[in-house]
């Protein structure tokens, strides 16, 4: 790591922090999502499922152009928040749900598909209000879908770049993340940096796609 | 005795759920139809389980839906226990947790069956320690029905419990149904299709077809029905008599029964004198005489019966409805009936050549 400099570990924080929000809101605000993509019988699902879809195919560029005017000052989110959001810590965790959202959600759905309604409505029969039941008996059944989505939702996240140059900039400490910074020393010719920090991200990008593929060998989903 | 009272009325893609039931609620209640006459979706209905826009559902006092209040307490909030086809264990729980986890969900004041009755009476004292997914399909609906006992529920709903098992199984879950009513006084609704799981278990009957309920009452009276007999296909059956252990003969390996005062004898039972024993007969295997003969007969289960209706069944026989105590079908042809002479309040002797022990299950 002696190739690092005190920006580059900067942004490994920022990355990590960012990471961990998205996770965060992205469970909060997912997981529930996932459950009703699941389960739902309504007409709207194709439409909130391609919605969700999105940013797997969209040019991060056309996500980070609606996101910064989006979050701009005069944009909704912006005059919500009462000032701009655009190249903020705060504005980049927006971006990132959004750009992250697939990958939480969908390994959420389709636990969620595999578990069925089935425990559930054991457990409603068995006394359990259905917030008691989801926690009690649905997450720890879904359980590797929780991992898969945590894991997917926190790498993507750490790997992201369009979205983040555009609505965050690459203001260090506060939006530069490990992504924008390899782009920054390669822009300057430091090309001892920016091989330090690739090979980092390849390393731990494959290492997570490892975890996942051997979690799910490892715990399938028993519904009994 | 408890009283259901129960409207509901929905449709579905493919048939019309609609019904209105008015039950004791005592002993087992078996609602019995042809696959796809909607058991389970009135079972599911009962518990709240389904989306019902048009429904009404009271036990005893307890009012649980009434759409046109905009009422429905949700499952959760009624005391109901409900066993599903499948047994649906908790597979991250060990058996003892899947036990207690309605147990731990109800007050302290609520429990009114406590752990080590149940354990006992399902014989499941053995399993508490191991995970679900290593039990026989057996021993995993015995703890589905251990859990769901726990709740102390006023209801005990069941979905076909032994339809996912073999025979074998079967034979060693239907006492434990059994027991579990005669010993714990909860009134259960038990969907079958099989009629010999409901020859050997239920009080009463609700048939189902279509969608609709076809007839309501207590067991026998619904077999020996025209209703049953002529449209679900389970008229062998003649009656099903609730009799007593009165002796043994163990020199002849025979046991004789009391029913009513008469004598009934079937192959030797290790059932104490005293005991209940359930028995069925088939409508094929009695035979009607006119006052009894002199001439020695082989024949050792001779009833007294008065005729109380004949219904055509097809050109060739009749069926006759006998008062031996109990209603009682018996299947003869329209030459013997012709021959005869018979007529509703005829008394004639009814020879049956076979009792079938409801023990020995035949589908």
């Amino acid at each position: 790591m002696g190739a690092l400099t005190d920006l580059d570990l900067s942004a490994l924080w920022v990355s990590v922090r960012l990471a961990t929000m998205t996770v965060l809101v992205l469970l909060i605000v997912g997981t529930p999502l996932a459950w009703w993509l699941a389960h739902t019988k309504s007409r709207l699902r194709p439409i909130v499922e391609a919605a969700v879809a999105l940013p797997i195919v969209l040019p991060p560029t056309v996500l980070g152009f609606y996101l910064l005017v989006a979050l701009g000052p005069y944009g909704p989110l912006g005059r919500f928040a009462n000032l701009s959001l655009a190249f903020t810590f705060t504005g980049l965790v927006i971006a990132s749900v959004f750009y992250s959202m697939p990958f939480v959600i969908q390994p959420l759905q389709s636990a969620f598909e595999a578990v069925g309604k089935a425990p559930l409505e054991a457990a409603w029969s068995l006394r359990a209000s259905k917030l008691d039941a989801f926690l009690t008996v649905i997450s720890p059944i879904a359980l590797r879908g929780f991992i898969s989505a945590i894991v997917l939702g926190f790498a993507h996240t750490m790997g992201e770049f369009g979205v983040v140059l555009m609505v965050g900039g690459s203001i260090p400490g506060e939006t530069r993340v490990l992504s924008t910074t390899i782009f920054e020393h390669v822009e300057v010719m430091e090309y001892t940096q920016a091989h330090a920090i690739s090979a980092f991200m390849l390393i731990f990008s494959f290492v997570v796609l490892l975890a996942v593929y051997i979690i799910n060998r490892r715990f399938p989903i028993h519904v009994s | 005795m408890s009283r259901l009272l129960a409207r509901f009325s929905v449709r579905y893609p493919t048939f019309h759920l609609n019904v209105a039931l008015d039950v004791p609620m005592a002993g087992i209640t078996a609602i019995f139809g042809p696959s796809g006459s909607g058991k389970t979706t009135l079972l599911r209905c009962l518990a709240g389980l389904e989306q019902t826009p048009d429904g009404f559902m009271q036990f005893d006092e307890d009012l649980w839906q009434d759409t046109a209040k905009g009422l429905c307490r949700p499952l959760h909030k009624r005391p109901i226990g409900y066993v599903f086809q499948e047994p649906r264990l908790f597979p991250h729980y060990s058996v003892r947790s899947n036990l207690l986890y309605g147990y731990n969900r109800i007050s302290p004041e609520e429990r009114r069956i406590s752990i080590e009755r149940v354990i006992d009476i399902l014989g499941i004292g053995h399993l508490l320690d191991r995970r679900t997914h290593n039990l026989s399909g057996g021993e995993q609906q015995r703890v589905a029905i251990g859990r769901a006992l726990l709740t102390s529920p006023k209801l005990l709903l069941m979905d076909e419990p032994l339809a996912s098992l073999d025979m074998q199984r079967k034979q060693e879950l239907l006492p434990f149904i059994r027991r579990l009513h005669e010993e714990l006084h909860i009134p259960v609704m038990y969907v079958s299709h099989a009629i010999a799981e409901i020859l050997q278990l239920a009080d009463r009957i609700i048939l189902l077809k279509e969608g609709h309920v076809a007839g309501t009452g207590p067991l026998n009276e619904v077999l020996t029905s025209l209703e049953f007999r002529g449209n679900f296909g389970s008229h062998r059956v003649g009656g099903v008599l609730d009799a007593h252990v009165a002796n043994h003969e163990p020199q002849y390996g025979l046991t004789q029964l009391d029913f009513k005062g008469q004598a009934l004898f079937v192959p030797f039972q290790p059932v104490a004198v005293g005991q209940p024993m359930r028995i069925h007969i088939l409508s094929s295997d009695v035979s009607l005489v006119i006052g009894r003969t002199d001439s020695p007969t082989s024949v050792l289960n001779i009833l007294d019966a008065m005729i109380v209706e004949i219904r055509e069944i097809n050109h060739a026989s009749v069926d006759v409805l006998l008062d031996i105590g109990a209603p009682l079908v018996a299947s003869i042809t329209r030459k013997s009936l012709m021959n005869l002479g018979l007529k509703p309040g005829n008394r004639v002797f009814a020879y049956i050549k076979a009792v079938a022990l409801n023990e020995e299950l035949v589908e």
